[in-house]
């Protein structure tokens, strides 16, 4: 049995399941407790625990993230809630130079099972300081998992994973997402990492995406449908660890393949996975891999500025024909 | 919330309820403290240790003072000048020498050196390399507790963290957020400040403001605080102990000024330019290892015999210590991949515990 509830409420419902289920979860950050989330993500979530393991914190994303690392070397499992992931670089020290260190500096002895979790990626004309895909700086350091999810069922499936995990995942949520309904089983389920999900079959080219991209990508492999263009659409759901298996497979089979990613081009997740594929499928591919990236420059304000500098259909259209010699 | 008070706790001396072999003990751990920071410098010289490496002479009687002033189930963390700590709290010498020696039997396997000394079963947190960074970690430390202790055991919270720094991390946001939420959190933490006048090689006067009187800093986040001469080991016990009984009984954070030296410079290359050598003579013949031996062998009877036998075991110890590291293996290249992430996975190879921890439970 499923019903359709919104990605925001799949959020909540791993969350409360998961601290039901386990007594050392707790949920911290700004406004995640009487204001019931900045975003709603968390509404009702004081009421049914309480302000003892629903937390209200200060602006003052260091402290918080670092009481969060702290509290999880002790073993508890914090849930820290950045009501953007451009805030948490503010607390970029603590992110990435403790919580994903702590295990190795210290020798196995102290790990940091912590989630660390908000919106990513651009929200609608914030412009540059609040649009970060932080994805893209943080899928450089070793010692962190990464999951981006792109529908309500996947964002709940791997939110639960997220906190049963030892390690500190960061979870990439986007606000455009948020209230897009979908399918949410019933009956209790967790998605491994690591395991791309194949969203749509297609023989004549891959295309692979993580989190709000995804949907651009469906609906551009449509559109090329309609030019005898049949693309086989690839979500990651996890960019660390990453499925390169699926994606190789995929691209052996179709020959062509665009990497759609809305981190920007210089070092990223999407030039990551073009070297893999590269390296893995040389003699397979038909062309070299073509990136569609946020433009390499800051996150604009004016509306049709943001919509070209972000990933769009059009931008994925025109990467597949001509990475399939359509153009 | 309480309100912030300043004060030297007046008349109380708790630490003339200890019998002297207490006291003599707390000599004993400060002189291995020294004893394992000049070998610590000598094995540094002969090029046995690399990297940045702090050595914590002049300041033992911090950290033994408040190790014995604290349960040894109350968590502790630190910046990177962390070796006293580590030692004060019961790891045993040879782990830390061959953690600096980049060995498999350090106390992190070689993968922390110096200034990453942690120690699980002794409740030791690190060793933290970045100034002020600890401070979060601290407060999350209490806040950890106290939800061990009050939602999960349905209890009162008991654990008090000590949450050391120095006085160059006063002047990191890191450090105020984290006074902030142990104030608005109510956490069972104290922040203390070993206050050696300088951070590296800037006087405390050049770089933060109020630095005469840093106390001052504990009032905007409600916190009591206190001075302390931590060049006097009884003082240091006496000023911490009804700091932290007050502390785990009111679940409050406090902040302390504990005014120390360290006699070496910031670091193994540091030429101490930016103080004279007049300074530094008067701190070191006040010396509180010195301090401590006088008031023992005033009041207790203690021998010069019986303090160069003491010396002298200390002396082996270390030797013995510098010898076990030596003998330890430097870690199979294998180590790079683990303790990455939990489990197998591409390069990873899952997590192991050190040698230290091995056969044991935690206490």
């Amino acid at each position: 049995m499923s019903r359709t509830i919104e990605f925001r409420d799949a959020l909540r419902e791993a969350m409360s399941e998961e601290m039901r289920r386990d007594a050392r979860v707790f949920l911290m950050g700004e406004e995640v407790a009487e204001y019931n989330g900045a975003y709603k993500v968390s509404r009702g979530m004081l009421e049914e625990f309480g302000p003892r393991r629903v937390i209200d914190t200060p602006i003052s994303e260091t402290g918080f993230a670092g009481l969060g690392i702290g509290a999880a070397m002790m073993g508890l499992r914090p849930i820290i809630e950045f009501m953007s992931w451009s805030f948490s670089l503010v607390a970029a020290d603590q992110v990435i130079n403790n919580a994903p260190k702590m295990r190795y500096m210290s020798g196995g002895q102290f790990g940091c099972p912590i989630v660390f979790r908000g919106n990513d990626g651009a929200g609608g004309q914030l412009g540059s300081t609040h649009s970060w895909c932080v994805e893209g700086l943080y899928a450089n350091v070793p010692g962190v998992k990464i999951a981006i999810p792109f529908d309500a069922h996947d964002a709940k499936g791997l939110l639960k994973t997220a906190i049963r995990d030892d390690n500190p995942v960061f979870f990439l949520e986007s606000e455009r997402l948020l209230g897009v309904k979908g399918e949410v089983p019933e009956e209790e389920y967790t998605i491994p990492f690591g395991e791309a999900l194949v969203r749509r079959a297609g023989e004549d080219c891959t295309i692979v995406s993580f989190g709000r991209p995804v949907g651009f990508c469906l609906e551009a492999a449509e559109a090329l449908s309609k030019e005898g263009i049949e693309c086989e659409v690839i979500d990651g759901r996890t960019i660390r660890p990453l499925d390169i298996e699926t994606i190789v497979r995929s691209v052996r089979k179709t020959n062509c393949c665009v990497v759609v990613d809305q981190s920007w081009p210089f070092a990223s997740p999407g030039s990551e996975i073009a070297a893999q594929v590269h390296q893995a499928c040389f003699d397979d591919l038909d062309n070299h891999v073509y990136r569609v990236h946020s433009d390499d420059v800051p996150a604009p304000y004016a509306y049709n500025l943001e919509q070209e500098m972000l990933p769009n259909v059009r931008k994925v259209c025109e990467a597949v024909r001509g990475v399939t010699y359509r153009e | 919330m309480g309100t912030a008070t300043t004060s030297r706790p007046a008349d109380e001396n708790p630490a003339a309820a200890l019998g002297p072999e207490v006291l003599r003990q707390w000599l004993r751990d400060m002189l291995l403290i020294r004893e394992f920071e000049v070998r610590t410098m000598q094995a540094y010289q002969n090029r046995q240790i690399g990297g940045f490496c702090h050595v914590y002479i002049g300041q033992e009687a911090v950290a033994v003072g408040c190790a014995a002033a604290v349960n040894p189930d109350d968590p502790i963390i630190t910046a990177y000048r962390d070796h006293g700590h580590g030692l004060a709290r019961g790891m045993e010498g040879r782990y830390g020498m061959a953690e600096m020696f980049g060995r498999i039997g350090g106390c992190a396997k070689g993968k922390g050196g110096s200034m990453h000394f942690f120690d699980a079963p002794h409740h030791m947190y690190g060793g933290h390399g970045i100034v002020g960074a600890q401070c979060p970690l601290g407060a999350g430390l209490a806040f950890a507790t106290k939800y061990e202790d009050e939602v999960i055991k349905g209890g009162e919270s008991n654990r008090v963290t000590l949450c050391f720094l120095g006085d160059g991390a006063l002047n990191q946001g890191a450090f105020h957020e984290a006074m902030n939420l142990a104030g608005v959190l109510d956490l069972p933490v104290i922040f203390i400040c070993e206050n050696n006048g300088y951070s590296m090689g800037t006087a405390i006067r050049r770089g933060t403001t109020m630095g005469h009187d840093i106390t001052k800093k504990a009032i905007g986040y409600g916190m009591d605080s206190t001075v302390i001469d931590g060049m006097d080991i009884i003082k240091v016990y006496n000023g911490m102990k009804p700091l932290i009984e007050t502390c785990r009984a009111m679940s409050r954070p406090a902040f302390v000024d504990i005014q120390t030296y360290r006699y070496k410079g910031h670091s193994m290359s540091d030429p101490r330019k930016y103080r004279t050598r007049e300074e530094e003579q008067q701190y070191e013949a006040d010396d509180p290892i010195e301090r401590l031996r006088r008031r023992l062998s005033e009041e207790h009877g203690l021998t010069d015999e019986e303090f160069s036998a003491m010396t002298k075991a200390v002396k082996r110890e270390v030797r013995e210590a510098v010898k076990w590291a030596e003998a330890s293996p430097p870690p199979d290249i294998s180590e790079l991949y683990t303790d990455v992430i939990t489990e197998h996975r591409g390069p990873y190879r899952g997590t192991s515990l050190p040698e230290m921890l091995r056969n044991r439970e935690r206490t």
